[in-house]
Formats: structure tokens, C-alpha cells, sequence
């Protein structure tokens, strides 16, 4: 049993760095751009918010593909030097996780009264504290972003699988692992790691229900 | 206060503890000395060889091995683009076409087996009596037996291809399955099916207690399955480890490998998987 626990260590402490590094960017820099996208109100606003939407449904492998041609020694990214690395897999990952983080932040912030919004201008707030107010009275919305964009780091195999190369003990994360051990048939340890990826998805959720609740925005 | 501490917890757990720990080691970019990039076909890792073989030379020889196992076309590929440092493959055609175009400095001969024809054990095409593949093949379209075909470009699927090209046979229909899978999967498929397929010796020798396949052909010439290594061609990617891609070669043709290649498998398996170059068996 212990040499199968020194298997799995590494493999889910990788899934949990690459997905938390892109969680972490993609959160940085698409609750941002979900805030500003859910209070402005201009004409291509509509057009922008379908094409968040279509992002969430962009196929990993394509991601993956379209990154390897650049990251590639001959594409142009090649400087680099990150094909076959936890750095690709995480620009990978940021690059599916986005249109989540966005997509349901605005959504969040567009379902806060507007009144709101008037009232604390009302009240002499600047353009800022009254973006962050309202963040604030969004923040559910804003975790389940969070854990959306963490749900679908965690759990993509395609992209992750072609950028990174599925290396022993250095790129393999546990989506990758269980394909590989589907392949060699060894269903039990596959079916194990697919436990593990389950449980690691419930503590991670588990915590950010918490903050969740905790009101941490504030 | 308490939400201060979920909130440490939750950066440390989701950020901060892995990566101290897991990113920095591997944060190395390739093609730095130190770092070789092997793509290689998926059977010399489902077999387990290179698990032997490359904690060897990484101890002997200080460098990180980066395996990436794909199929014999893909590995190619990558070592087309500089993708990969050395290759290790089995698709002699497409290999001399990658030499004949510049990309490659030496390719040298490693070690062998043979290629084999599984089915059930009934035999339904009943391809045990043949004595050429090409007839055990035509057998099997002109029964229209199932048939499950790698189709990803693999060596053992542009073998297959060679095969019917040969026997003067377009496999088409609901019988020739075209699976897109690893060998281990598509010797799966075929067990669950009842079908034929063509399976290099080692993986079929590895995975035979999961399956209900028996080999039905053997020891046609056709079969034969050699395995070479590739050094990139560094004039092209400068970025190319060369001189670590150069040494894997050598590591991998030394007297003492070609001996441990013809050892493993034989306690597991009761046989060899692979023969190597030096071994008795490699006149054929």
C-alpha cells in the first residue's frame, strides 16, 4: 500500500499546483474584468458576454494544440522554454478557466439591484467603493466562479495532457494518470485515482463554501 | 479572527504549500543541460522497460529524463519541430524518410521482437495454418472477421497498413475497426469483441493474463520489429540537448543496457520482450 501512497503524492500535489496557480490568475485577473463587464452598459456588451459564454464551452484538446503549436521550438513562444512543464499546463488551465471566472462574475454583479448602486453615490462613495461595494453584495456569486473555474482546472485532461506530455514526476497530474492507467488496464488503480481526484475536488469546494459564508471579501 | 485564518488556510492550501515544494524543482526549462527529452513509442513504456532503464542512466549520468511516450508518428513529429532531444521508435519506413529529411544526426539500431497476430482462441478465420502473414491477413477480410486496427499512426499501425498493402487488401467495412487507441486498449477492445488484431510480442506478453486472446500467427519475417534511436539533428534547434541526446544513444548500445534489455521481462513474463542488437537471437 506505502509504495502506492509515494505514487500518488507527487501526482496530487501537482494537480493541486497547476490547478491552484491557474485558479489563482484566472480569478486575479477575470473578477476584475467581470466586474467592470457587469456594471458598464454599452452596445457591445451583449456581443462580448456570448462570446464569454462560448469560451466555456472551448474544447481542451483544441487549447491544448493550439498551445503546443506555440509553445513548440519551432513556434513562436519557443523562448519560452516551458513546453512539457508545469508553466504550460497552468497557461493551459488559466486559458480554460477564464471565461468561467468572468462569465458567472458578471452575471453576479449584474444581479445586484442597480438602485444599490445609485444609493451609495447618493451617499458621495467614489467610482471605486462603489464597484466594491457591490463586489461585495455579489460575493456568492463570485466564490461559485471561483469553484467553477477551479472544477474545470481540476477535472480537463486534454489540454494538460498534449502541453505538458504526462511525465513521470514531473507533468503527470491525476486526470492525466488515470488515462494512462485506463490504457496500461490497470482499472483499480485508475478507478483509486479518480477517488482521490473526487476528494480532492470535495475539500477544496468544502473550503470555499466557507469563505463563501465567512463573508472574507469584506 | 476566524476568517483570517480560513483565508491563510485557503491561500497555503490552493496556492502557497505545493508550490514551494512541487513547482520549483521542475520549473527548469528544457533543453537546459541537464534535461534530455525523450519521446518514445508507448509500448517501450507500457512494458515497463524504460522504467528500468532510465533511472539507470539518469543516476549514471546526472540528467533528468523527460519520457514522453506518444505513438511512433507522433514522436516522430516532435523530433521533426525540436520538440524532443532523442527518440526511441519503431517505424524503420518513416524513420529513413525523417533521416533522408535532414532531421536527424544518427539513427543506430537498439533492439527488437516481432510483431503478432492475436485473436480468440477458436480461431475463426482460422489463420493458424498459414505460413505468410499476407495469407493469415487475407483470411481475416475474406472471413470479414473483426479486426481492430490501432489507427493512430503508431509503428504497429503503419506495420498494419504495410500488411494489407502487401496482401493486396483495402480493409473496408463493418469488420476492420478503426480504434484510435494505445496497444494495451486496442487488445482490450479485441478481447471484448472477439477479434483480431496485430500486437507487438511485448505488450501482448504483458497484458495476456487480462485478456482472452491467443497468438494465432507467428514468425513470418514481415513481423519484424526493430527499434531504433534517433539524435535530433541540433543544427535545425539550437535549443536541442545534443550532447545528453548522443550519450542516451551510446547508454543505450552499451554491452552492459543491451544485456539488461534481453533480461527484462524473462523473471515476469517467463520470456524476453525484447531482444537486443547484440543478443544471439538478432540473426534473424
Amino acid at each position: 500500500m506505502f509504495p502506492v501512497a509515494a505514487e500518488f503524492l507527487p501526482i496530487v500535489r501537482l494537480s493541486l499546483v497547476v490547478s491552484g496557480t491557474a485558479v489563482l490568475i484566472s480569478s486575479s485577473i477575470g473578477v476584475p474584468c467581470g466586474v467592470w463587464l457587469g456594471l458598464s452598459r454599452w452596445r457591445g456588451r451583449r456581443a462580448i458576454a456570448v462570446m464569454i459564454h462560448t469560451g466555456m464551452a472551448l474544447p481542451p484538446v483544441v487549447i491544448g494544440l493550439l498551445l503546443y503549436l506555440l509553445l513548440s521550438r519551432s513556434g513562436p513562444l519557443a523562448f519560452l522554454g516551458w513546453l512539457f512543464t508545469p508553466e504550460a499546463m497552468i497557461a493551459a488551465q488559466t486559458i480554460l478557466a477564464l471565461p468561467f471566472v468572468i462569465g458567472i462574475t458578471v452575471s453576479s454583479v449584474a444581479a445586484v439591484p442597480t438602485e444599490l448602486g445609485s444609493q451609495i453615490k447618493s451617499l458621495g462613495a467614489s467610482d471605486w467603493q462603489c464597484r466594491w461595494t457591490i463586489l461585495r453584495e455579489a460575493r456568492r456569486g463570485v466564490w461559485l466562479a471561483v469553484a467553477a473555474a477551479f472544477g474545470r482546472s481540476l477535472s480537463e485532461v486534454g489540454a494538460v495532457l498534449i502541453v505538458g506530455g504526462n511525465i513521470q514526476g514531473h507533468t503527470r497530474v491525476l486526470t492525466t494518470a488515470i488515462i494512462l492507467e485506463t490504457s496500461k488496464g490497470r482499472f483499480e488503480f485508475a478507478l483509486a485515482l479518480g477517488a482521490v481526484l473526487l476528494l480532492v475536488a470535495l475539500l477544496v469546494n468544502a473550503l470555499i463554501l466557507r469563505l463563501q459564508e465567512n463573508r472574507w471579501v469584506a | 479572527m476566524d476568517r483570517f485564518r480560513w483565508t491563510l488556510i485557503a491561500l497555503l492550501l490552493i496556492g502557497g504549500l505545493p508550490w514551494a515544494s512541487g513547482c520549483s524543482q521542475s520549473a527548469e526549462p528544457a533543453g537546459t543541460v541537464g534535461t534530455l527529452t525523450l519521446a518514445t513509442t508507448t509500448s517501450t513504456r507500457d512494458s515497463g522497460l524504460l522504467d528500468v532503464l532510465v533511472p539507470l542512466f539518469e543516476t549514471e549520468s546526472g540528467i533528468d529524463v523527460k519520457v514522453v511516450a506518444v505513438g511512433s508518428g507522433q514522436a516522430l513529429e516532435l523530433g521533426r519541430r525540436g520538440d524532443a532531444d532523442v527518440l526511441l521508435t519503431h517505424a524503420p519506413a518513416a524513420e529513413v524518410q525523417f533521416m533522408d529529411d535532414g532531421h536527424g544526426d544518427q539513427r543506430d539500431p537498439v533492439m527488437h521482437n516481432d510483431f503478432v497476430l492475436v485473436g480468440p482462441e477458436t480461431d475463426p478465420a482460422e489463420v493458424g495454418n498459414e505460413t505468410a502473414a499476407i495469407e493469415a491477413f487475407r483470411r481475416i477480410a475474406g472471413s470479414e472477421t473483426p479486426f481492430i486496427s490501432r489507427g493512430d499512426d503508431s509503428g504497429t499501425h503503419m506495420k498494419e497498413r504495410s500488411i494489407w498493402e502487401s496482401a493486396e487488401v483495402d480493409p473496408q467495412g463493418e469488420w476492420y475497426v478503426r480504434a484510435g487507441a494505445s496497444m494495451a486498449e486496442a487488445l482490450r477492445m479485441a478481447s471484448e469483441k472477439r477479434a483480431y488484431t496485430l500486437s507487438d510480442r511485448g505488450t501482448f506478453l504483458a497484458q495476456r493474463k487480462r485478456l482472452d486472446l491467443a497468438i494465432l500467427f507467428d514468425g513470418d519475417p514481415l513481423l519484424h520489429n526493430p527499434y531504433t534511436v534517433i539524435v535530433v539533428r541540433s543544427e535545425k534547434h539550437p535549443d536541442v540537448n545534443h550532447d545528453a541526446a548522443v550519450q542516451f544513444s551510446e547508454f543505450l548500445r552499451s554491452p552492459r543496457v543491451q544485456t539488461a534489455i534481453d533480461e527484462f521481462g524473462v523473471e515476469r513474463f517467463g520470456q524476453p520482450l525484447f531482444f537486443s542488437e547484440r543478443s544471439p537471437a538478432s540473426d534473424d
